[in-house]
């Protein structure tokens, strides 16, 4: 690794060797595939002379569209103008929540022990929110799955050239040598800073969100730069569902525990620690750590599953499946040579 | 009236900030929409730090400059892969 980072340094041209010598059957196979597709669909406007008519209706459906959507932007924009015109200037203390706000500020740091106020208000006071929120994200990434996973209940019969045309590995390079080089020393920083972010949130500005979000774009990174086939030896489909699943029943049962005795009356056995030191804050820095595990398994997954259609490589997924193999042997046939 | 530098620096990118507003609607190609919604999104993220919330500052430029950017360009790309006749009808979809 060390001696590949000087070489990359120097400028010598092997690092890069790999990048040139791609596959281009895939890319010729796709071109064909292609233009199958649009002869049949050429033939058929033909036959029926739909073109004509699908055309006059666009031009009219446009018009339409343009005007109403600049009538209802003009109203959006007078209703948003005529709420902020209530809001307190920048700065200024708001008379209908000052009482919240001076209880936040002021007794925050011995109630919760957390010196980031936010943290101590987005995981503490208003832990419920939070935990609807990472449902929220868990439920688009389910959401996602069933429109965009190409299992087989998902596939159109007849359709199987084009499914294989848009499957990972057939329009993408293998290995992009900018990608590679620049990931080969950007991503340390990016991870170890999404984890700074993500353990220091109740100390400093940031916490779970920010911190999943930044190692999620690490992953994304990652994934461009090397390619499926590497990441799915680390992020298996079962690892990233697992993660998730056990990031939002340990914050559930966190809270509920919390919640209860709360509730209750009871003492609650959670040591605050002193404000500032990384273990403080009570609860905030374990569900700061849930949350950040569930936004950046939700983020990587948006990625794979826009890209080629599956989460992790180990999932039933035909086309996933089938375009991880293909690119495998890709790069086993690399490796031999 | 006299106007620090702080101040003249927000004005300018509160100016950016409605030009990248307006022209993301504006402009015919997706792929300069895509781009002018990240540059909006990164100049959004400063004037964050000028207003003391740098944890919103972060998230911004995570979620607005970086991740829903990378899944524009990927639903954009899906578009072009799926759309074969769109290049021949008006150049309303090009990009």
């Amino acid at each position: 690794m060390k001696e590949k980072f000087w070489r990359w340094l120097d400028g010598s041209r092997e690092y890069l060797e790999d990048a040139s010598d791609m596959d281009e059957t895939p890319y010729r196979e796709r071109e064909e595939v292609k233009t199958q597709i649009r002869e049949r669909n050429d033939s058929l406007d033909k036959r029926r002379g739909t073109r004509a008519v699908i055309r006059a209706e666009e031009k009219g459906f446009r018009l339409l569209y343009s005007w109403v959507a600049v009538i209802s932007a003009i109203f959006l924009i007078g209703v948003l103008l005529y709420v902020v015109s209530y809001l307190p200037r920048y700065g200024q203390e708001n008379p209908q929540t000052t009482l919240v706000a001076r209880r936040y500020l002021e007794d925050g740091v011995r109630e919760t022990g957390a010196i980031n106020a936010v943290a101590g208000m987005i995981l503490d006071y208003r832990a419920f929110d939070t935990l609807g929120e990472s449902h929220v994200l868990f439920t688009a990434l389910v959401c996602v799955m069933i429109l965009l996973e190409k299992d087989r209940k998902n596939m159109r019969r007849g359709y199987e050239d084009y499914y294989r045309i848009t499957g990972e590995g057939f329009y993408t390079p293998n290995r992009d040598g900018i990608m590679q080089a620049a990931g080969f020393v950007l991503l340390p920083s990016i991870l170890l800073f999404g984890i700074y972010i993500l353990l220091n949130g109740q100390n400093g500005p940031g916490g779970g969100f920010s911190g999943g979000t930044v190692l999620g774009s690490g992953l994304i990174i990652f994934t461009m730069a090397f390619g499926f086939d590497t990441v799915d030896r680390i992020a298996s489909r079962r690892l990233l569902k697992g993660v998730t699943v056990v990031a939002l029943g340990f914050y559930s049962f966190a809270k509920g525990y919390v919640f209860f005795t709360g509730a209750n009356g009871l003492e609650s056995h959670i040591p605050k620690g002193t404000p500032g030191a990384i273990l403080s804050g009570g609860l905030i820095l374990p569900l700061d750590i849930a949350v950040g595990l569930v936004v950046a398994c939700t983020m990587f997954g948006f990625y794979s599953l826009f890209r080629r259609g599956s989460i992790g490589g180990k999932g039933k997924a035909c086309s996933g499946k089938k375009a991880g193999t293909g690119a495998g042997t890709k790069a086993e046939g690399k490796d031999n040579a | 009236m006299a106007l620090g530098v702080t101040e003249i620096v927000k004005i300018l990118l509160l100016v950016l900030l409605i030009v990248c507003a307006i022209s993301v609607n504006v402009t015919r190609s997706l792929l300069q929409s895509v781009i002018i919604f990240m540059a909006y999104s990164s100049i959004m993220c400063i004037l964050w730090i000028f207003m003391e919330s740098p944890d919103l500052a972060i998230t911004e430029a995570a979620v607005g400059a970086g991740v829903s950017g990378v899944l524009f360009l990927l639903t954009l790309r899906r578009i072009r892969e799926e759309d074969e006749d769109s290049s021949e009808d008006d150049g309303n979809t090009d990009f």
